[in-house]
Formats: structure tokens, sequence, C-alpha cells
């Protein structure tokens, strides 16, 4: 079945599409208007100011412009995507430190997908979000932590007050219920 | 190669490496491990959605008025970037490739005592990579952790008291281990380590040296 939510995904698809083929800035546009706040949120839950918060969304975007041809809608939704990127400009502006990659399997630029795949692609990345979203709060809040708040396991123990072994068991129930979710 | 692989990343550490939140040395480990790991490159697909997801569900911050005109500035301001990503040549998968300056024939090895030879690799000081040259049939000195340490074999194998690593396989030790990694008879084995802490020496003369030698 195709939800409202994976229409909306694969409109994100069609506009780093039309970035990637025609520069189309009303596409950019929309884009911007829906990850940038988004994206400054996720910094600034991660102890970055308003300020740097914002330059580094800005960033983000220009980056999701400018490597718009790399985007492969079968492997990842627009937001994943995206969050990989944020996620490299946070440890790059926050840490100063450098993100070791995984090399690419693939070489160039990738054919035209499959519409069929991008559209399952889409349908997983909507099906996880509801599994998320459905988490028990204590679990859900950990998962949150672990991804937003730049904090080893050992680091939101100690912001939290709560034991190691709480912090570990919940992560691991929480991601045993999203395996399940999935399948 | 891929299908021999028997040692893979946990979840633990596969979370922290798609949220961002290991030190340079691990990420380093890790992803070398994920380009010679398909099962594993998979997973890491997997935990990045999770990430996607909690961006989208996240609550927003508004951007400033003049956000999406500055943004357009600085694309038209930056130099278009058309660099393909880089091919393997080479033994050495291109993340380690990257931090070496080249392949395996680049790397600059130091002897740490017993044949063993070492090349500590250029990262952020909350943990250390090194790559370990150990000569066919050789032992990495018994030695216990404070920390956690990564070893990643990328050629040859060793054997110590939990199993058998080959080509890819990653082990995986916290500070209730002391091992003593061999290496199998049949070639030298290189692997990558990472550090969160000084390795403990248990023998007088390699404690000695640790301080000197970084090990």
């Amino acid at each position: 079945m195709t939800t409202a939510k994976d229409m909306e995904n694969t409109e994100w698809v069609s506009c780093i599409a039309a970035i990637r083929d025609a520069r189309d800035e009303a596409a950019f546009a929309r884009l911007f208007g829906h990850f940038a706040p988004r994206i400054k949120a996720f910094l600034m839950r991660s102890g970055a100011d308003a300020t740097l918060a914002e330059e580094c969304a800005q960033e983000v975007m220009a980056t999701l412009w400018q490597k718009a041809h790399l985007f492969d809608p079968t492997r990842a939704s627009a937001a994943t995507w995206i969050f990989t990127i944020a996620r490299n400009r946070r440890i790059d502006a926050l840490r100063k430190q450098k993100r070791p990659e995984p090399e690419d399997l693939t070489w160039g630029i990738a054919p035209e997908p499959d519409q069929a795949d991008v559209l399952a692609l889409q349908q997983e990345s909507d099906q996880l979000s509801a599994a998320i979203a459905a988490l028990p709060e204590k679990q859900r809040v950990l998962i949150e932590k672990a991804y937003f708040s730049d904090l080893s396991h050992s680091e939101i123990a100690e912001q939290t007050g709560l034991p190691l072994g709480t912090i570990k068991s919940r992560i691991r129930l929480a991601l045993d219920r999203l395996r399940h979710a999935m399948k | 190669m891929t299908n021999m692989i028997q040692h893979h990343l946990t979840d633990a550490l596969m979370m922290a490496y798609s949220a961002g939140s290991l030190p340079e040395a691990f990420s380093l480990t890790v992803a070398t491990h994920i380009s010679m790991c398909d099962e594993c490159r998979a997973r890491l697909g997997a935990f990045d959605t999770v990430g996607g997801a909690l961006l989208e569900g996240t609550d927003e911050v508004a951007m400033t008025r003049d956000s999406f005109a500055a943004t357009m500035a600085r694309i038209r301001a930056a130099r278009p970037e058309v660099k393909p990503a880089p091919r393997r040549a080479g033994l050495l998968p291109v993340p380690l490739q990257d931090y070496i300056g080249g392949d395996l024939d680049a790397v600059r090895w130091r002897p740490v005592g017993m044949g063993v030879r070492q090349a500590i690799l250029p990262t952020s000081k909350a943990a250390t990579a090194r790559l370990l040259h150990i000569p066919a049939g050789a032992a990495v000195p018994d030695h216990g952790h404070r920390g956690t340490e990564l070893t990643l074999v990328l050629q040859g194998a060793f054997v110590d008291q939990v199993s058998r690593f080959g080509p890819g396989d990653i082990e995986i030790v916290n500070e209730d281990l002391n091992h003593t990694p061999v290496a199998d008879i049949g070639a030298d084995c290189i692997c990558l380590a990472a550090t969160d802490a000084p390795l403990r020496f248990r023998a007088l003369m390699p404690r000695l040296a640790q301080p000197f030698l970084r090990i």
C-alpha cells in the first residue's frame, strides 16, 4: 500500500533528481523548507549554538545541491541521505575530526534507478519511522540520544544517571523491536 | 572473500558509527571492515535509516529569514566538485589508504620487538589506530586492555584464546581479556588495530618500552 508518507518520500526523490538534472531552484526550495529546520534542530541538540547550527544547516543543504548526482534512491531515502551529510558536517564542525567512510561500491554515476526499487526502499524507510515512533518512550529516548547528542553510551550513563547496563539493554531491546517490525 | 568473514561488527559499534559518536580511530576501523564486508555494509544501511527517520521526526528550529538566499549564494560561490569516488587500487581498502597515503608499500613501519612492526596512523587522540605486521608464526606479547581494542585482519590470519581471525574478520576485545594473538604459520599477518586506552603488557620489557613506542 502506498501511504501519504511514501508519496512525500518519493516527491523528495524527484526534487533531488530535478536539482541534479535541471538545477531546479524551486525543487531545492521545497527540500530546504522541509529539511533545513530539521537539520538545524538536529545540530542544536548535538550541542551546536544557534549560529553554528544555522551555518552548518546551510552548508548541508549546499552539499545536497552539489552532490545531488551521487544520491541513490534505491539505497536511501532523502531523509537518510541528508542525515548522513548532516552527521558528517557535525563531526567536522563540533569535533574537528575527519569521518572515514567505507569505499564506494559504485563507480561513477549510477544508471537510472528502477522505480519499483525506489518505491520499495521509500516504503521501508517509512515503515521504520513508524516502528521508531511506536517504541516505548524509555527506549525511544535513548535511541534519540545516541543519534542526536554525540555521546557514547558511557557518557549517556553519566548524563542521565542510568546504569550503563540499563542503557545497553534498553537500546538492545529497541533494536530487537525494530528488527521485528521490519520482518 | 566477503562470505568467508566470520567475525563481524556488533550492533553497538555499528550504531555508534552511524550516529557519529566513535573516536576517529574506531571509525576508521569500522569503515575499513565495512569496505571488506557486504553483510555489515547492509546493516549499516539500516542504522543510517534509523538516523534518517529520527531526523524526519525531530522538532524544527526556524532558519533565519535570509537563509535560503544565503545558501544559494554559498552554492554559486563554491567551485563545482566533480571528483569521482576513488576506486581501490592495490590491496588495502580506500579509507585506510587515505590515512596511509598509499597502499601497503607506503607504510612506514617501526620495529616494536620480537619481529613485530607497527605504524601509527594520524587520527584524533581519543583513540589510537595502528597497523601491525606480525611475522608468520610469531606472537604479539601477551597483553590486557583498559578500554576497548578492535583488531581487523587485512592479510594472513591470527589465532588467540578466543578464535581464529582471517582476512576481513574483526575481533572486539574489552578490558576483561588478556590475550596473545599469534600469526598463522602460513603467512605474515597484517592487522589494523584501534584502542581507546594504552595496552597493558604483562611482561616487564614491553611495559618499559610502552611510553616510548606508544604501543
